[in-house]
């Protein structure tokens, strides 16, 4: 008898066991195509003609697939020179940023030297100053040296951040220190240990940080819609804008645009997904 | 790296120098490429913004200071109130719906589910998603007159159809609706690290005692989730009083002035109307005073924390 009042109760929180999980997938699949759909729906209005894209209801395969939009654009707006630009942009502040986030940071997990603290508090200052807050005369600044409409100028902007020394420093200084110590009785100079030990060491951050700088850069607004108003030096986000606002109604061509424009961030982010997350969780976790 | 190696070249020569000096020389090499481009282009702007907001210029006469009449003029510039207004409505509205949303997502991914990976890539893809493309897109499905959300709206028999980015007192709720679906997808990732630190042993004991879920997440998990909490809601905040790409993207401030923002005003005083560079960093000030007061609250916080 107890034996199986006990039988039925488990089937029962069984039962109930199912029923849960079964509405967690539920909200689960919801949430997913609301955070999808956009997409889809770009990536299909991107092969309609701009009649069809707003035909109710959606015709989410389009019947009559145009991938002209996808040939139509290159020569609509100079896309190729957006993303030569971005491209270029991306990989250089990334480059400089890692680079000399990694060196700085080298120095204030693991050498001793006058001002350490002085330096640092200067970094740590400035991170309650919102970028927005100082871009005016930041522009002003660039502006009296000739810097603006140069791509020079979103270089400098973007390349020395203090949060790159943050996350770096942070790395390093989960490193023994014994390590260090050991190179430095072997005879390893200070450049020797970073370039030999810290630097392979500290891929997981490097690759952290490349992934934050890329899609800041590829994705930034703000710095090149002020300091880039020449159509041959400006970035993919401001260019796909310009398009937007000039051919309002071309909604096919948009879409495509925009496809386009996602790729190669979406590229970035799957292959390297892990380092983005461990990145995020560890500046909550810390924080 | 050419620079490193022609820096190590360097030091032997100095090996007569007393050794704490070449030590500190060494070091500062490491920290010059990075510290020297943080002054100029950071530092530097930064001072230059205080003291500008104290002063009037057009970028082509002399500066000329005049003390605190920017911000004297700031109180009475019905512009700058509706900015400031505006940017707080948006945070009160982004910041807690964000947090629910996120730390919703964030439980149920922590359960044990299948394509929980799928699904984390999924929430978390908006974030990095390029906003011009994604705002694009947006403003097309909530178009007013064509987009499959008012059609479908429509089809389902609603009369009056929200009028979305375009209607008065809907835009500033477009926009934040437009935030929270971005953003979710990084607060769930903190949110789930944070969880990764509770403690399963508390919540088993609880079940024991014949906890429901509820009272298991409320009494349980949410308090050992406060450290994380907090510091989300400080991120979420201090980005909410920067916003100003998903306006620009969307509404483009209007209609009239609904979805001005604080950064917006700047930008539009310092770029598109004749330049008031010093009344621009005026608002800058408060701009930051307002992220300032945030981060204290943080720093008090965290420190309390531990």
């Amino acid at each position: 008898m107890a034996a199986q009042k006990e039988n039925m109760r488990n089937s029962s929180i069984k039962r109930q066991n199912m029923v849960t999980r079964i509405l967690i997938y539920a909200i689960l699949i919801l949430i997913s195509a609301l955070m999808l759909i956009p997409f889809v729906w770009m990536i299909s209005a991107s092969f309609k003609m701009n009649k069809d894209v707003f035909v109710f209801p959606i015709e989410w395969i389009p019947s009559n697939p145009r991938p002209r939009n996808y040939i139509d654009i290159w020569t609509k707006i100079p896309l190729l020179t957006f993303i030569k630009n971005t491209a270029k942009l991306t990989i250089i502040v990334t480059f400089l940023q890692v680079l000399t986030s990694s060196l700085a940071a080298y120095a204030f997990a693991k050498l001793h030297f006058k001002g350490k603290n002085t330096l640092f508090l200067g970094y740590i200052a400035t991170i309650a100053v919102p970028w927005q807050a100082y871009m005016v005369p930041q522009f002003m600044m660039m502006r009296s040296w000739h810097l603006n409409n140069t791509h020079l100028a979103i270089i400098c902007l973007q390349a020395f951040s203090a949060f790159g020394v943050f996350l770096m420093k942070q790395f390093y200084e989960g490193v023994p220190d014994e390590l260090c110590e050991a190179a430095r009785i072997d005879g390893l100079s200070e450049y020797g240990i970073y370039a030999r030990i810290m630097l392979p060491l500290s891929l997981p951050a490097i690759s952290t940080l490349v992934i934050f700088t890329f899609v800041n850069t590829w994705n930034d607004f703000l710095g090149p819609l002020i300091y880039l108003t020449k159509n041959d030096l400006k970035t993919i986000q401001i260019g796909l804008r310009m398009f937007i606002s000039q051919y309002s109604a071309e909604y096919g061509l948009i879409m495509a645009a925009s496809v386009i424009a996602l790729i190669p961030v979406l590229i970035v982010f799957l292959s390297l997904q892990k380092y983005f997350v461990q990145g995020v969780a560890s500046s909550g976790v810390k924080g | 790296m050419l620079k490193t190696s022609s820096a190590a070249k360097a030091v032997p020569s100095r090996a007569g120098l007393k050794k704490s000096t070449r030590e500190n020389l060494i070091a500062y090499s490491f920290i010059a490429p990075n510290f020297i481009g943080f002054c100029v282009f950071t530092l530097v702007p930064m001072l230059f913004a205080i003291a500008l907001s104290f002063c009037n210029w057009d970028g082509v006469h002399a500066i000329e200071f005049v003390g605190l009449k920017n911000f004297m003029d700031l109180a009475k510039d019905n512009t700058f109130k509706t900015a400031f207004i505006n940017t707080i409505v948006y945070s009160v509205g982004t910041v807690p719906l964000t947090l629910v949303c996120s730390l919703g997502l964030a439980m149920l991914l922590n359960q044990n589910v299948r394509f929980r990976n799928f699904f984390r890539t999924v929430a978390f893809f908006p974030y990095v998603a390029s906003l011009v493309a994604v705002a694009a897109v947006w403003n097309m499905i909530f178009s007013p007159s064509m987009g499959p959300v008012n059609m479908l709206l429509s089809s389902m028999g609603v009369e009056n159809l929200p009028r979305w980015a375009a209607g008065k007192e809907t835009a500033m709720i477009t926009v934040i609706l437009f935030s929270v679906w971005k953003n979710m997808g990084y607060y769930m990732v903190i949110y789930l690290a944070g969880l990764q630190g509770t403690n399963p042993e508390l919540e088993e004991a609880a079940k024991m005692d014949g906890a429901t879920r509820w009272q298991i997440f409320r009494h349980v998990t949410l308090p050992q989730l406060r450290p994380t909490t907090f510091f989300v809601v400080i991120m979420l905040t201090i980005a909410s009083f920067k916003v100003y790409d998903q306006m620009f993207m969307i509404t483009q401030g209007g209609p009239g002035n609904a979805t001005i923002t604080l950064v917006y005003d700047i930008y539009n005083v310092a770029f598109v109307n004749t330049p008031k560079y010093g009344y621009a960093s005026a608002i800058a000030m408060v701009l930051f005073v307002l992220v300032l007061v945030v981060t204290l609250i943080q720093f008090k916080g965290s420190a309390g924390n531990n």
